[in-house]
């Protein structure tokens, strides 16, 4: 195994990435840590069942997403509606192209911003942001918290989702216009963001 | 010259991965007269920045739960 050696810093590299994941489906920052700290073990004890190929990653996550389904099998409550990961569900007849005309120019498009870093700072920004991220369409919402959310890497998103490289530009473009439009009409574009500057 | 359709998917696929040259141009070169284009840059770009704050966002009001 010397190609493939695991050591705890390689392991531990790996914590964030694995927390995020573990706490958009669980909600609880403890329960995610608990299910991040038995993968890392997990994957320690058998650190020999890595065979490297399918990347590191994806292994953890793979570990991860069973130490998950476990707690909610021990958990007596209900389980809460994960953030992402809704995959089951199709997002239906692909939908009709309104953001470009036929000669490929904009239909409204992009407007100026007024100050977003501002936006950052204030909760009723992350409200409209959560609106608009769960409008997505599921599996679209999926592709993109894979990759901006939990932070995996292109080639991972595409393997976590069982998507080919030309569905997953198309989709994380589809996902930007969407969120980019909500996110202009439900806040940028709204006048009570204007009062509360004013 | 290529159509606002064509450079926001470059924009976007600029976002995940190198562009070839040539592709880097021809969106520099629309970006400086499109403001749609310029913005819809500007704009993925402050998404990206969000979504990767949004998790801690999340975190802090979980743990600010009652
Ligand atoms: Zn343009």
């Amino acid at each position: 195994m010397t190609d493939t050696l695991l050591t705890e810093q390689t392991l531990a590299a790996q914590r964030p990435v694995l927390f995020r994941y573990a706490l958009l489906q669980l909600r609880d920052s403890e329960l995610a840590d608990d299910a991040v700290q038995e993968t890392l073990l997990a994957a320690w004890q058998s650190a020999a069942g890595f065979e490297g190929k399918a990347g590191l990653r994806t292994w953890l996550i793979g570990i991860l997403k069973h130490k998950i389904a476990d707690h909610w099998r021990r958990s007596a409550r209900e389980a809460v509606a994960p953030i992402f990961g809704r995959t089951d569900e199709d997002d239906g007849e692909a939908e009709v192209d309104d953001y470009f005309m036929s000669s490929g120019h904009w239909n409204g498009g992009p407007k100026v911003w007024a100050d977003p870093e501002a936006a950052l700072k204030q909760q009723e920004f992350w409200t409209i942001y959560e609106v608009c991220q769960n409008n997505l369409p599921p599996k679209m919402a999926n592709v993109f918290m894979l990759r901006e959310l939990v932070g995996l890497d292109a080639d991972e998103v595409c393997r976590e989702a069982g998507l080919s490289d030309a569905n997953y530009w198309v989709t994380m473009h589809r996902a930007r216009l969407r969120l980019r439009e909500c996110l202009e009409i439900r806040w940028f574009n709204n006048t009570k963001q204007e009062k509360n500057h004013a | 010259m290529r159509s606002c359709r064509a450079i926001s998917a470059l924009v976007s696929q600029g976002l995940d991965k190198e562009l070839s040259l040539r592709e880097r141009f021809s969106v520099w070169l629309h970006v400086m007269m499109c403001t749609r284009c310029r913005n819809f840059q500007t704009q993925s770009r402050f998404i990206r920045k969000a979504a990767r704050r949004y998790t801690d966002e999340l975190q802090s009001r979980l743990s600010n739960k009652p």
